[in-house]
């Protein structure tokens, strides 16, 4: 993708022509590739993948830059060839077919011949030069050339005709990759590096601690700044990979994004908004303290919010991650299934570290993830040391930072020793590290999970105890009082007691609220009986004196009548008989 | 394919009355060159002589110029210039150089023993 602007880029920077070879990492540790038009010597060790640098070299140059190449091969039959590299998806006879590729095999049996009097090895260039010109190559490959040495036994001449060769190949303008078996103490084992000056690549195979590890090192590259490290490569189903994996520096952009740790609760300790995207989060802790959990955790939330995870499994395998996560409630499964979550399984014995740091790289670049879990990094120690180690984790580091892929290591920490001194000397590299411990105390242990840092985020300085249940991690705020912290089920009892003395302080306000209105109704019906008596003492009380009206007028009526029977001339007294008023005045005035 | 140089044409005088180089002569030899050095030209004479000497009569010599068939050099895997390959008798034997050690061409040859 970006080749092609390196190509452009190193073109400025120094007079040399480059080639782009197309090995993946290659091109970009000597800036640009191999130098145009000229021999490159390739060396190492049987095995050390001299002839699949070389046979790459020229199939990306067909495939990648439309460039024919021709393969001389004094070592192995073209079909051999075919076989060999067609299970790297390298379709030989398609590129021959192709007029892109030319496979010539010069034998020599030794047998067969006889030197006598004087020779040259024109018939070389003969088949060299009519093989260069039928497809038009522009590179080629002489792999061993070598085979020469043992092939004939008049040294001189040889060493004549290959010095010759060399001028002629420059001459030709092919870009040429000679393969040399690696010598005692020197390069080549003919010290052909006499002859092929401008660029010197060593391959080298080495086993340390029984796991082997291939690299590669620019021994020499004449006119032109190149990477003068040791870089490792590897060869798999894709090819050859070489890693241009140095420590980038610090020059990345920092993002201002959060990301959810995908527990709630941690978020609110880490100023409520998650870590920062992009950083790298140590996550430490003794055995079992819940660390993958953490971790499956920010992976299932990445993957919820539709992100790309990764997941290097040092310790279990896929299956095994997905049905122990299942138990705490998080399920992986459906995120792996539709492509978001990916994980790399592997023993951190089988490679090399810088394997490892490779395989890694790839995967990433392959998978394109914005999450990244590496569980356990202390696992590497296994394979390195600390120096190592910690050489290995900045490369990555710088790498998933450059990418800006937040990634979280879990760290395996012993119990015995004190848990800041025990990371792999990585702590300093992290941006945020949350803690894990097992607590402890009163015959239980607990899990506690503290911040230790979280650079750039206001974060909660307290212990939090965190639980695993069937719904995944709950954070429960531990309780801290004169005791110091209390977990677990002392927790629980502390948060009992407290829980009574509550109750009981919401019972007693619940009693008063009770009494007061015990006490409003016992005065409301004491006000509706008062009341309902002066009712009734008023009814009665009208009542008489009703009757008292009543009988007194009877008395008036009696009066009247008794009058009446008499004959009495009162007549004023009759007129005004239906006044009351009248009538009781006239009865008081009488 | 097999287009026989003007030399080739030249070489097989050697023995008594033949056609060519199909008919029973035994030996069947071919010279690969690379042009008209004065290398090549020392070995056509210096094979020509041993030919004559020692298998008068019963040689065919077939000289192939690879800058003329420059496809012909994988055939027969030739490197070196001036290359001898005795086709006939089987097995092929290959003799390297400008033939100018006598001995040393009759022992590549097999018609002295080793």
């Amino acid at each position: 993708m970006s080749r092609r602007n390196r190509r452009n880029d190193s073109k400025p920077l120094k007079g040399l022509k480059k080639e782009p070879t197309g090995i993946s990492g290659f091109d970009e540790i000597t800036r640009g590739g191999l130098p145009a038009g000229r021999p490159t010597l390739v060396c190492g060790s049987a095995g050390a993948g001299k002839t699949l640098f070389a046979m790459e070299f020229l199939v990306r140059g067909a495939m990648v830059y439309n460039e024919p190449g021709v393969f001389i091969s004094f070592e192995e039959s073209d079909e051999e060839l075919a076989t060999n590299v067609a299970s790297l998806g390298f379709d030989l006879n398609q590129l021959i077919a192709d007029k892109k590729l030319l496979l010539d095999y010069i034998f020599i049996e030794r047998s067969e011949i006889e030197e006598t009097g004087e020779y040259d090895l024109e018939g070389l260039f003969v088949r060299l030069g009519h093989a260069i010109d039928s497809i038009g190559a522009k590179r080629i490959v002489l792999d061993t050339l070598e085979a020469l040495f043992s092939a004939l036994s008049n040294e001189a001449i040889i060493r004549a005709e290959l010095r010759r060769l060399f001028r002629w190949l420059k001459e030709k303008g092919v870009t040429a990759v000679i393969t040399c078996e690696r010598g005692d103490g020197t390069l080549t084992r003919y010290g052909l590096e006499e002859y092929v000056a401008d660029c010197v690549i060593l391959l080298d195979h080495r086993v340390q601690n029984q796991i082997s590890t291939r690299r590669l090192r620019i021994v020499k590259y004449r006119g032109t700044a190149h990477g003068t490290n040791e870089y490792p490569f590897f060869i798999d189903e894709k090819g050859f990979s070489v890693l241009p994996i140095t420590s980038i520096g610090l020059s990345h952009r920092a993002p201002t994004e959060y990301v959810s740790s995908g527990i709630p609760r941690l978020d609110t300790m880490l100023n409520g908004r998650g870590f920062y995207r992009g950083s790298s989060i140590l996550l430490s802790g003794t055995a079992g303290t819940g660390k993958s959990t953490l971790a499956a955790h920010f992976v299932e939330s990445a993957c919820r919010r539709g992100e790309r995870a990764l997941f290097f499994a040092f310790e279990e395998s896929q299956d095994q991650i997905i049905r122990n996560m299942r138990s705490i409630g998080i399920d992986l499964e459906p995120f792996v299934r539709k492509g978001l979550l990916n994980f790399q399984s592997a023993r951190p014995s089988s490679w090399g570290l810088e394997v490892h740091l490779a395989t890694m790289h790839k995967a990433i670049e392959e998978f394109n993830p914005s999450v990244v879990v590496i569980d356990p990094i202390t696992n590497f120690l296994a394979v390195g040391d600390d120096v190592e180690t910690k050489s290995m984790l900045t490369r990555l580091i710088d790498f998933l930072k450059i990418k800006q892929i937040t990634a979280m290591f879990t760290s395996l920490t012993s119990a015995q020793t004190e848990i800041e001194d025990s990371e792999v000397g990585v702590s300093s590299l992290m941006d945020a590290w949350v803690l894990v411990k097992n607590i402890e105390s009163n015959g239980e242990r607990n899990r506690g999970l503290y911040i230790l840092k979280a650079r750039g985020i206001a974060h909660s300085n307290q212990v939090r105890e965190f639980l695993l249940t069937s719904n995944g991690i709950e954070l429960i705020d531990a309780y801290i009082g004169a005791e110091g912290v209390l977990m677990g089920s002392a927790r629980f009892g502390q948060l009992a007691r407290e829980r009574a003395a509550e109750i009981e302080r919401r019972q007693e306000t619940l009693r008063k609220e009770r009494e007061l209105r015990r006490k409003q109704e016992l005065y409301e019906l004491q006000l509706m009986a008062l009341k309902g008596q002066y009712e009734s003492e008023r009814d009665a009380i009208l009542k008489e004196l009703e009757e008292e009206k009543s009988r007194l007028k009877t008395v008036a009526d009696q009066r009247l009548e008794i009058a009446r029977l008499r004959h009495a001339d009162n007549g004023g007294v009759q007129i005004q008989d239906q006044n009351g008023t009248t009538k009781a005045r006239k009865g008081k005035s009488r | 394919m097999k287009t026989p140089t003007k030399k080739s044409r030249r070489a097989t005088n050697g023995g008594p009355p033949q056609t060519d180089s199909a008919d029973p002569s035994r030996w069947n030899l071919r010279l690969y060159v690379a042009g008209q050095t004065p290398r090549s030209i020392t070995a056509f004479k210096n094979l020509k002589d041993i030919c004559e000497e020692y298998l008068k009569g019963k040689y065919h010599i077939e000289v192939i110029d690879l800058m003329d068939n420059p496809t012909l050099a994988r055939g027969d895997q030739i490197l070196a210039i001036p290359t001898l390959v005795r086709k006939l008798p089987e097995p092929i034997r290959k003799i390297i150089g400008d033939l100018s050690n006598t001995e040393r061409v009759l022992v590549g040859l097999d018609i002295k023993p080793r």
